[in-house]
């Protein structure tokens, strides 16, 4: 089988390992361009170890890494890549406003030149898309953890990425954010983009996922369609609500 | 004021404390963002070997220095990336080691004096030569235009270095700059504030600054601002009180830092009232009947929207992961 577009991310046989303890044995994942992929598995089965080795964060000890076709030690068009890392806070130790924060995924565009009038216009779009474009001069430290979580993947799409990398974007986070951040990745899919997305449970976010790949202590346990939660769904008292169906909250957030 | 001014040694010390107070905040900012506030003070230790090899081989100490702090800022920086475990323990090394060997080498130079070793401790402004005052000015524009015209990279990587790497940033080769210009700093303050001090020059602006700011531009800005003004006023407060320069200028600085903590608290409230809706005054909120063996700890005055995601998370969690 081949495809006329290379695909996003191919990790074929990834060994890695952190801190001396071998975390994944072995992972294959392929991302097609505009398809939506998450990645599930319990703590510590190697969902954020595996994401890092794709955004070269953590070295793969075995194993190969292709990003667009292109082997990672000669890809450069990182334009092209989003990226939501897992979220503790978006505040560090000196004060930094929501644009500044923002303004940062922008600068694999404007480089080591000014930050221009449509680097500008692009931060202000992406705030837009999150609902956060009103707190674009407020301090990340002020915001709540829903709020610092939009503000980072209003980071990731102000370069209007081909793929969009998301650790745990649902962990902690506000049912009001839930929906936005629902929102925004399917705005993102209907624009062709890419998803990889590491989740703890499927969620709100289940219908926009194509394949589901579940890894269990370092290795790929499941690929394919996305598991339905039977168990969960048949509960009493839950409500299967999709985030597109209105602007409620679903129930079982709220 | 004409009297101080028409000295050549006070020229040139006003001259060097002003080009310190722009160059230390500047580049101390990425350190405090990094929360890695106390770097400047383990350089600092680290630049004392440097002045004992100058006075051993009989070279300029300031370069000596400059050479053997900028070796233990990148090993720092090396321990610091590699986020070993026990990288506390290697710096601790590092710092003792580098402190212990510049006393030794001092001592067993020619020149060892009584004060010798002292006018690098605590800094010596009044006897900055013309020579060291182009070396001062020199290395200080050199970080200046690294660290304010690099500001938005170098933001980036101390803010979130996974994802700055994700944007094509050369993050390693900036994390390396970025020590360096910390080190020469240390070395180009040193004269001024002595080696003992030089971390709070680098810092107390900055966190002082930011007690009032919100934007890292604007903090950064001020923070120099703040150098400058303390600076100055240290060095012309000694002259008038004869008091040495360094713990002068550090005290005014912590002085500084008091006065706007105190601002901070009155202003980060009216911030918050006129950006957020507070909310109603009072708990109206009628909590659903209570299901007996239900957990009992949860705030009677939390909203029923609030934590429930939270509480069921595990076993949706627990259904998904086998």
């Amino acid at each position: 089988m081949t495809h006329p577009i290379p695909p996003a991310v191919r990790l074929r046989d990834a060994v890695a390992s952190r801190g001396g303890r071998p975390v994944l044995r072995g992972v294959d994942l392929t991302v097609q361009p505009g398809e939506v992929v998450a990645l599930l598995g319990a703590n510590g089965s190697g969902k954020s170890t595996t994401v890092k080795a794709v955004i070269g964060a953590v070295p793969l000890e075995q194993g190969a890494l292709e990003l667009f076709g292109v082997p990672y030690a000669g890809f450069r068009a990182w334009h092209r890549i989003g990226y939501v890392p897992q979220r503790t806070t978006a505040a560090s130790g000196v004060p930094a406003t929501v644009r500044e924060v923002v303004s940062t995924g922008r600068l694999p565009q404007h480089r080591l030149l000014p930050f221009r009038r449509r680097d500008r216009a692009a931060v202000d779009r992406a705030l837009a898309a999150v609902g956060m474009l009103e707190r674009a001069g407020d301090g990340v430290a002020d915001l709540s953890g829903g709020q610092q979580q939009r503000v980072l993947i209003a980071r990731a799409l102000v370069g209007t990425p081909d793929l969009l990398i998301m650790d745990e974007p649902m962990a902690g986070v506000d049912a009001a954010s839930q929906q936005v951040l629902a929102d925004t990745l399917r705005a993102e899919v209907a624009r062709g983009a890419a998803v990889l997305l590491v989740l703890h449970e499927l969620g709100p976010l289940e219908p926009l996922i194509d394949r589901a790949v579940v890894l269990r202590d370092g290795c790929v346990a499941h690929d394919g369609p996305p598991v339905p939660n039977t168990g969960l769904h048949a509960l009493p008292g839950h409500d299967h609500v999709h985030p597109h169906a209105d602007h409620t909250p679903p129930r079982l957030l709220a | 004021m004409t009297e101080m001014l028409s000295y050549d040694f006070m020229q040139r010390a006003l001259l060097a404390a002003v080009l310190v107070g722009i160059t230390a905040p500047a580049v101390g900012i990425y350190l405090v963002q990094r929360r890695q506030a106390l770097m400047g003070d383990g350089m600092g230790h680290v630049a004392m070997t440097g002045v004992g090899l100058g006075f051993i081989f009989q070279t300029s100490p300031v370069w000596m220095a400059v050479l053997v702090c900028v070796l233990g800022a990148v090993t720092m920086e090396l321990v610091r990336s590699r986020g070993n475990q026990r990288g506390d323990i290697a710096l601790a090394m590092l710092f003792y080691g580098g402190m212990a060997c510049g006393k030794l080498l001092v001592s067993l130079s020619a020149q060892a004096g009584a004060g010798s070793l002292e006018s690098y401790l605590w800094g010596s402004i009044l006897t900055v030569a013309p020579a060291d005052l182009i070396t001062i000015a020199v290395l200080g524009t050199v970080v200046v235009a690294v660290t304010v015209g690099l500001r938005r990279q170098l933001f980036a990587i101390c803010q979130d270095e996974d994802f700055a790497r994700v944007t094509g940033l050369p993050v390693r080769t900036l994390n390396l700059l970025l020590a360096v210009m910390a080190a020469v700093t240390v070395t180009v303050a040193m004269r001024v504030v002595g080696l003992l001090l030089v971390s709070a020059l680098m810092v107390v602006p900055v966190v002082a600054a930011q007690q009032l700011t919100r934007s890292f531009a604007a903090t950064q800005a001020a923070s120099i601002a703040l150098g400058v003004v303390v600076s100055l006023a240290g060095v012309t407060g000694s002259y008038h009180l004869n008091v040495p320069s360094g713990p002068a200028i550090v005290l005014l600085a912590i002085a500084v830092f008091a006065v706007f903590s105190l601002l901070a608290a009155p202003l980060a409230r009216r911030r918050h009232r006129a950006a957020t809706d507070p909310g109603p005054k009072v708990c109206d909120v009628e909590l659903p009947e209570r299901i007996p063996g239900q957990v009992p700890k949860r705030n009677a005055e939390q909203l029923p929207g609030q934590g429930s995601s939270d509480a069921t998370t595990p076993e949706r969690g627990a259904g998904l992961a086998q």
